[in-house]
């Protein structure tokens, strides 16, 4: 199982960008962290996610 | 009179105790967006005796900010580089300033941030909040990035807390009152999300890193 900010999925096997995909994130809003580092938004879609991964995805909303 | 640097010294030696505050005085932090955020992070560490600041905006003082940012009706239509240069002057006049009037984008952040230890995030959009913080952490693995998301409307201020999300990025506001859903911004809840983004810059140069 992978973990999203904080709840559990099946997404093993899965690239990140699939699931930031079907999840209906906004890509130009977002940083993505897995086990503890950034993933480089060019490496969305060659990252595949795994068991045990960690992931926060930091969706930001305006305002400053 | 304006002390001197010896008084200013002492007297945050004296309150701050001297290792922090010789870690204070040998930063450089960059404030990137000198709005309700920015300038209000700036005042912070201005007082608090950090010895750098890097200001970017590339925006001039209109009246729609003086409800929340750091500025004064004489200022309006001044740079707000310029502007808030001169109010961290007057406060706290041995600060070492630098003033950069741009856009920051990708192709320009590199050579601005270079010089900082710490980046604070203080935009107001959210794709260039997202650029600045992808770009910072990409480049510059060892740097440090404070980023701001969540501090419109009138909900309570207790729902604005400080999320660390590597050991390199940290995340302050409530996450989700998003300006776009039509909640105007009030400054006493910005001023929360940047009291803590300037608490967070703190704690880091003090070492004091779990927050």
């Amino acid at each position: 199982m992978v973990k999203v900010n904080g709840e559990t999925m099946e997404l093993a096997g899965k690239s990140l960008e699939e699931y930031l995909v079907s999840a209906e994130y906004n890509m130009k809003r977002i940083a993505v962290e897995r086990n503890g580092r950034i993933v480089p938004k060019a490496e969305y879609a060659t990252t595949i996610l795994c068991d045990e991964d960690s992931i926060e995805v930091v969706s930001f909303v305006g305002g400053g | 009179m304006i002390p001197s640097k010896e008084a200013w010294d002492k007297v945050l030696r004296e309150r701050h105790g001297k290792e922090r505050q010789d870690k204070f005085e040998a930063a450089t932090v960059a404030v990137c967006g000198l709005g309700g955020l920015g300038s209000n992070i700036a005042i912070c560490l201005a007082r608090a005796g950090v010895g750098k600041l890097v200001l970017i905006d590339f925006d001039q003082v209109d009246i729609s900010n003086l409800h929340r940012q750091q500025y004064k009706v004489a200022q309006l239509g001044q740079y707000k580089t310029d502007a808030l240069r001169d109010n961290l002057k007057e406060i706290a006049p041995y600060v070492e300033v630098k003033t950069h009037q741009v856009l920051l984008k990708e192709d320009n952040a590199g050579e601005i941030l270079k010089e900082a230890d710490i980046i604070c995030e203080a935009f107001d959009q959210p794709e260039a909040k997202a650029m600045l913080t992808n770009l910072v952490l990409e480049k510059f693995p060892e740097k440090y990035l404070v980023a701001g998301s969540g501090m419109a409307g009138m909900k309570s201020g207790n729902l604005i807390q400080t999320k660390k999300i590597t050991d390199h990025f940290y995340l302050c506001g409530d996450l989700s009152s998003d300006i776009a859903d039509g909640m105007g911004l009030v400054s006493a809840r910005v001023m929360i999300c940047a009291a803590q983004e300037a608490l967070v810059v703190l704690r880091l140069l003090a070492g004091e890193k779990d927050s």
